[in-house]
């Protein structure tokens, strides 16, 4: 019987107020064993307030053939950001 | 899309910066030319555990016992992050781990050779570490995502090892003559193979002139050597020792060093097997893995133990 | 002994132990089961060297004798080591490691636990820091009892012979030495029979989790609080001081 380790995926918040962000992978039996290695192996210098793992088969990816239709049509969409408006200067916050 | 089309798109993104995701599509012979260079870079940061492993437990002081511990252990999550990237081009780790085990699989020479006094831990770092410093910092912008990533973390981390060798030296030879012999000693030993990390000569380097084409590399053999030998000669100036090569000499029309020639045969028969460690340390990294066999098996076994209670606690409870 | 010395004696008595053990899961560097398990065990080490760093530049103070922390590690024999055998003990296969390290970070924490309460101000501060990495230490220990006993045959049997031969090493640092006497005495160190208690338990809880059988021969090997060491010490120290020794007096 010969099994590998399953992969989990590791995200780690640099500091409170931040999103986790993803920082690598590893190899770990279960999911406390994940925590510990992510701890052992990401967090070294302090890069970390808190972590999240989860076994990598369960991500699912978009495909990157799908880029265009997902992504293009945002583009365009110009009217969705601030500067697209022309205010008077004598507006200063808005 | 036709292949050709799709080989053309590729390239343009490569030409245009772009970087390449474990998604993307990409060449069959991109993504095994990078499982063999990402790999092959990761087993040479774990065998390169070893050298230097070996002083940890006769390091001449708390500080530099800690600074070596850290040194060393950083070096084994180097291996892993770059496990890590070359397992989102679907190559498994196990398996990467084999082809080192069975020597299908290379890892830098260097760590072929003896460490044989304290000195050699103050080499390594300056030496060795700066000699890889300058092949890593080229790969921070390499083409492939998670290879790049992994190399900025990496070099962000590694700051810290080639002034820690460097520091170790600069001690040695500032001290008393033979401390200042040990390390005029190290660095006769260790010179002529840090010059050979950088692989064969661009004109007879196999896999060069594609990885250069898709960006895997972005600089020649010759030229990071010749980096190497203009940043490193200075330093060993500055703390009085001598460089080991009676051809060094600054050629100031060039605005570089000169430099003697590698032996090549030395060269290629440590890469063959035949250095003065090489059966030492595939032993070490084998007689790990198997010693280890038992242990994770039982952490998968009680890993699944542990989710079927799990499961039949939940199920007790839904009923 | 007086309390002053008591105290000095007892900073070695901890120092020690620390850095022997550290010296221990340092052995495994470049040799673990998984390479993750190779970057935890030397977490472990680098906690444990910080502490016996930090515990001998105290004592250095406190003498006020001019040593140092590298003299006060590089410069004793065998005879002035006050650890507890069963750090020194070797480190066998992985589960006698973690056999090792579990019965020691069962005590050690209780230990510091109850050090953060002391009335030596140094001492308290030390145990607040040195608590959060005994912690973990004492999870990732009980955890790989936990694996190993409770995961395959072979693991079970090699687990069970681990806790069988390192059980009459597991008592000694409750055994109180001379120093601990005295320091106990003006509550500078817990109570034992509290430390001893907790770890007690936590030993019990673990294995019986773990589904070995607890030994049942309570015989406790002794000596390493007075300086009486198993031969293992002895190579230890000749590795790790080799260059101290060989080139004495010099800056490294």
């Amino acid at each position: 019987m010969k099994k590998e380790w399953p992969l989990w995926e590791v995200f780690i918040r640099s500091k409170s107020g931040l999103h986790h962000k993803h920082v690598g992978s590893l190899h770990a039996a279960d999911a406390e064993m994940a925590i510990e290695h992510a701890r052992d192996v990401y967090t070294r210098r302090n890069e970390g307030v808190s972590i999240w793992v989860v076994e990598s088969k369960y991500i699912t990816a978009s495909d990157p053939a799908d880029a265009d239709p997902l992504f293009e049509p945002a583009k365009d969409k110009v009217y969705r950001h601030p500067t697209f408006y022309n205010l008077p200067d004598e507006v200063k916050h808005m | 899309m036709q292949t050709h089309d799709l080989e053309k798109n590729f390239q343009q993104k490569i030409d245009a910066e772009v970087k390449i995701e474990p998604k993307d599509w990409m060449p069959d012979a991109y993504r095994k030319n990078l499982i063999r260079q990402i790999s092959q870079h990761a087993h040479s940061e774990v065998v390169g555990m070893l050298p230097e492993g070996n002083w940890i437990t006769r390091a001449p002081s708390l500080r530099r016992k800690l600074i070596l511990m850290a040194k060393v252990q950083d070096e084994a999550g180097h291996g892993l992050y770059l496990y890590s990237a070359a397992e989102t081009l679907g190559a498994g780790r196990d398996d990467l781990v084999m082809d080192l085990l069975n020597g299908k699989a290379k890892y830098s020479s260097i760590f072929n050779y003896p460490t044989l006094t304290w000195a050699d831990i103050g080499a390594i770092g300056w030496l060795v570490d700066g000699a890889a410093i300058m092949n890593q910092v080229m790969l921070t912008r390499t083409s492939y995502g998670p290879y790049a990533r992994a190399m900025v973390r990496i070099c962000k981390e590694e700051s810290f090892h080639q002034r820690q060798g460097y520091e170790i030296m600069l001690t040695l030879a500032k001290g008393s003559p033979e401390q200042k012999a040990m390390a005029q000693d190290a660095l006769d030993r260790w010179w002529w193979p840090s010059l050979m990390m950088f692989g064969p000569h661009d004109s007879e380097s196999t896999h060069s002139e594609q990885s250069m084409k898709w960006k895997i590399k972005r600089k020649s053999n010759d030229e990071l050597r010749q980096a190497f030998v203009d940043a490193t000669v200075p330093q060993a100036e500055l703390i009085g020792l001598k460089v080991p090569d009676p051809d060094l000499k600054w050629n100031e029309k060039r605005g570089h060093y000169d430099f003697g020639e590698i032996n090549w045969n030395e060269f290629w028969n440590v890469v063959k097997g035949r250095g003065p460690c090489n059966k030492q340390r595939l032993d070490a990294r084998r007689n790990a893995w198997e010693n280890g066999a038992w242990v994770r098996e039982a952490a998968m076994a009680y890993a699944e133990k542990k989710a079927a209670r799990r499961m039949k606690q939940a199920g007790e409870e839904a009923a | 002994m007086n309390t002053d010395a008591a105290l000095q004696r007892y900073l070695l008595q901890l120092g020690d132990n620390a850095l022997i053990l550290g010296h221990r899961l340092a052995e495994w560097c470049g040799h673990a089961p998984e390479m993750e398990i190779d970057m935890a065990l030397t977490n472990m080490a680098l906690d444990l060297t910080g502490q016996a760093r930090a515990l001998y530049q105290r004592l250095a103070e406190l003498e006020g004798k001019g040593r140092t922390e590298d003299d006060i590690a590089y410069l004793r024999d065998a005879r002035e080591f006050y650890n507890c055998l069963l750090v020194e003990q070797p480190n066998g296969d992985f589960a006698h490691s973690m056999a090792r390290q579990f019965f020691f970070d069962a005590y050690n924490y209780a230990l510091h636990k109850n050090l953060t309460q002391s009335s030596d101000e140094w001492l308290a501060g030390f145990a607040t820091k040195a608590l959060k990495e005994i912690t973990y230490h004492l999870r990732f220990s009980s955890e790989w009892v936990l694996r190993l006993g409770d995961g395959t045959e072979t693991s079970r049997e090699k687990m069970q012979k681990a806790v069988d031969d390192l059980w009459m090493w597991r008592h000694e640092p409750n055994i109180l030495s001379e120093a601990e006497e005295v320091l106990a005495k003006t509550g500078v160190i817990p109570h034992p029979d509290a430390i001893k208690a907790e770890s007690e338990q936590k030993v019990a809880d673990i294995l019986t989790k773990a589904t070995l059988t607890i030994p049942t021969d309570d015989w406790a090997q002794k000596g390493g609080k007075t300086g009486l060491h198993t031969e293992y010490l002895g190579y230890i120290l000749a590795e790790m001081q080799f260059l101290q020794r060989a080139y004495p007096g010099l800056e490294w």
